[in-house]
């Protein structure tokens, strides 16, 4: 198989493949970040794995973050998929952001099926709901529970510290079996 | 519906109360028949390396489907970060792979660092390089005496633990304590060595050639061992990858990839080591690449010693974000408001997004940091590898026997804590 030279930029490859794929690319720390359409987020993966100079093989993660309360954009949710080429040794993250009321995206299993239990966790912690996915359970939380944990409006559970002139006051309210 | 019905006369207690449709899909149809039989394998199982809880379909001894079952061990560490400053997210980390601290402090300090845009000075660099490689072989031994036990070879624990005891006593001399040390900060590490760390480890170096060669001389040809480990658990290389496996359990199968090398960090570029590789992807080859491994960490720690010598700050002196020694603290009244400010504000970071990823001893352990512009992160992700592997283990074991599953398991080498988080 002859040596391709990488891709200089994903995105102008990206751009000049798909153009109405990319919405917004910036780089931070010389960590490239291309924000495409949640509809079109499989053929974006699709494209960058098998394209000749991009090459990115290998899912390294997927990870979604919540905007709450600040509202930097219209959409609640940001999914972020890192995406890495063993070949050239580097990584990209692909960025899709979801607003709270239809809070889907598409299931990019068919592209890498490692994805799987990535997905099962944003869904389990975060309340997305990935469509065609083909388990769509929760995988860290149990399964009757509610709310959606890595959510920012989630609160951070604590326990009262019992003392000696309210032990017994607070045992009273403690969740678990008693007698 | 074989499988739910209950022995007439039963205590109460012992009556299933789950919904049979739940294992629709999970499961195949022949379980619903009754042609299979479904079997419960842990949480509370010693071959299981944690809690992890496996639904088993079993056609007579053979793995027809295996469901994984994991969450037991969650602790919101992810969710507990976000409400901490940097500098005191690192010790919650600690807790994730509990057998690796050091290579999830790694990866969570060089997020942090890549974040703010902090540089960690050489011998800071040497020095966390001399610990992940401890750390390395530490959970190596761990996972050897652990999977050889699941094995049946009962002594090879005892041996393993013995020099796991020797490192983490080295890596008590550093941070005060045997596991949970958090001894990587952002910026550096959180003292200089300790004058009887250097000797300690020459001495170790001396006598841990001898315990490996034991290790080799008990297994590698051992007749019952191969027998139980080769051609066992075979997953091909193009399928490792799109399951997202990564470390130990990816070279098994002959992919060429350690990040160390692929993509150095922390200084990694300046010391000469192999990556081991497995040819066939079986539960042998990946032990024969953790054995190999071990010869390679002593090869970077013999390096590191000689360049030991080099004196230079510990952790970088950017009052910014590190927070001044004790002695400066009587003469400086900059230093005292850094030491205030940092102790109880911390640094801000910019609402920026990074992932920095580092190769602990089972794999690719992955950090996503998110800031906020304050002083603490909106979002913390850390990907790692026993999430990733314990996903594929329906993969892994379809076909096999019970006994291989306990194999199978050994062999990617998962950690609970860590899958969970």
């Amino acid at each position: 198989m002859p040596e391709i030279a990488p891709a200089r930029d994903a995105a102008d490859a990206l751009q000049a493949a798909m153009p109405e794929a990319l919405l917004d690319s910036h780089c931070f720390r010389d960590e490239t970040t291309l924000i495409v359409p949640p509809v079109q987020v499989v053929d974006v993966c699709r494209f960058l794995r098998d394209t000749p100079g991009l090459v990115f093989n290998f899912l390294s993660d997927i990870s979604a973050v919540d905007y709450w309360p600040e509202q930097v954009r219209p959409e609640r949710f940001g999914i972020c998929y890192h995406l890495l080429s063993m070949l050239y040794g580097r990584r990209l993250r692909v960025k899709i952001f979801v607003a709270e009321d239809e809070a889907e995206a598409p299931t990019i299993t068919a592209v890498w099926p490692g994805a799987n239990w990535l997905e099962r966790e944003i869904f389990d912690l975060m309340g997305i709901n990935f469509r065609g996915h083909p388990d769509m359970r929760r995988v860290l939380m149990p399964a009757d529970w509610d709310g959606h944990p890595h959510r920012r409006d989630y609160p951070l559970g604590y326990e009262q510290v019992q003392f000696s002139f309210n032990a017994e006051e607070i045992m009273k309210h403690k969740p678990f079996a008693k007698e | 519906m074989a499988v739910v019905e209950t022995p007439t006369g039963a205590p109460e207690a012992y009556r299933w109360e789950g919904n049979i449709e739940e294992l629709r899909g999970l499961v195949s149809e022949r379980a619903f028949t009754g042609e299979t039989m479904l079997l419960n394998m842990g949480p509370h199982h010693p071959s299981t390396h944690g809690v992890l809880r496996v639904l088993l379909e079993l056609d007579g001894e053979q793995i027809v489907n295996a469901v994984p079952d994991v969450g037991f061990l969650h602790t919101g560490i992810e969710k507990t970060i976000e409400s901490k400053t940097y500098e005191k997210g690192v010790t919650a980390t600690d807790r994730m792979d509990y057998l690796s601290p050091l290579s999830n402090n790694m990866a969570f300090c060089l997020a942090v660092e890549k974040l703010v845009d902090l540089d960690v000075p050489p011998r800071a660099q040497l020095i966390r390089v001399i610990c992940l490689e401890l750390q390395r072989i530490a959970s190596h031994m761990v996972w050897l005496g652990t999977h050889a036990i699941d094995l049946g070879a009962m002594s090879v624990l005892l041996y393993a633990f013995r020099e796991r005891e020797k490192v983490l006593d080295m890596l008590e001399m550093l941070s005060g304590q045997r596991m949970m040390g958090s001894y990587f900060r952002p910026g550096g590490v959180w003292r200089d060595i300790t004058s009887d760390f250097k000797p300690t480890l020459v001495k170790f170096l001396g006598e841990f050639p001898r315990a490996v060669q034991d290790y080799q001389r008990l297994l590698e040809k051992n007749p019952i061992w191969v027998d139980r480990t080769q051609g066992v658990g075979v997953i091909e290389p193009e399928r490792a990858l799109a399951w997202g496996m990564t470390g130990p359990a990816l070279r098994g199968s002959g992919v060429n990839w350690d990040l160390r090398k692929s993509m150095p960090y922390s200084g990694y570029e300046q010391f000469t080591f192999n990556v081991p590789l497995g040819e066939h992807g079986d539960v042998y080859d990946r032990f024969m690449c953790r054995i190999l491994e071990l010869w390679e960490s002593m090869k970077i720690l013999h390096q590191a010693l000689e360049r030991l010598e080099d004196r230079g700050p510990f952790r970088s002196d950017n009052r910014k974000f590190v927070p001044p020694p004790r002695s400066e603290l009587g003469q400086s009244m900059e230093a005292v408001i850094h030491h205030f400010k940092l102790w109880t504000a911390g640094f801000d970071a910019p609402d920026e997004e990074v992932f920095a990823a580092v190769e602990s001893p089972r794999g690719e352990i992955g950090c996503y940091l998110h800031g906020t512009g304050g002083n603490m992160p909106r979002r913390v992700h850390f990907k790692t590898p026993s999430f990733m592997h314990i996903s594929s283990l329906p993969l892994l074991t379809q076909g096999h026997f019970i006994a291989d599953l306990v194999a199978i398991i050994g062999s990617v080498d998962i950690v609970l804590g860590d899958c969970d988080r």
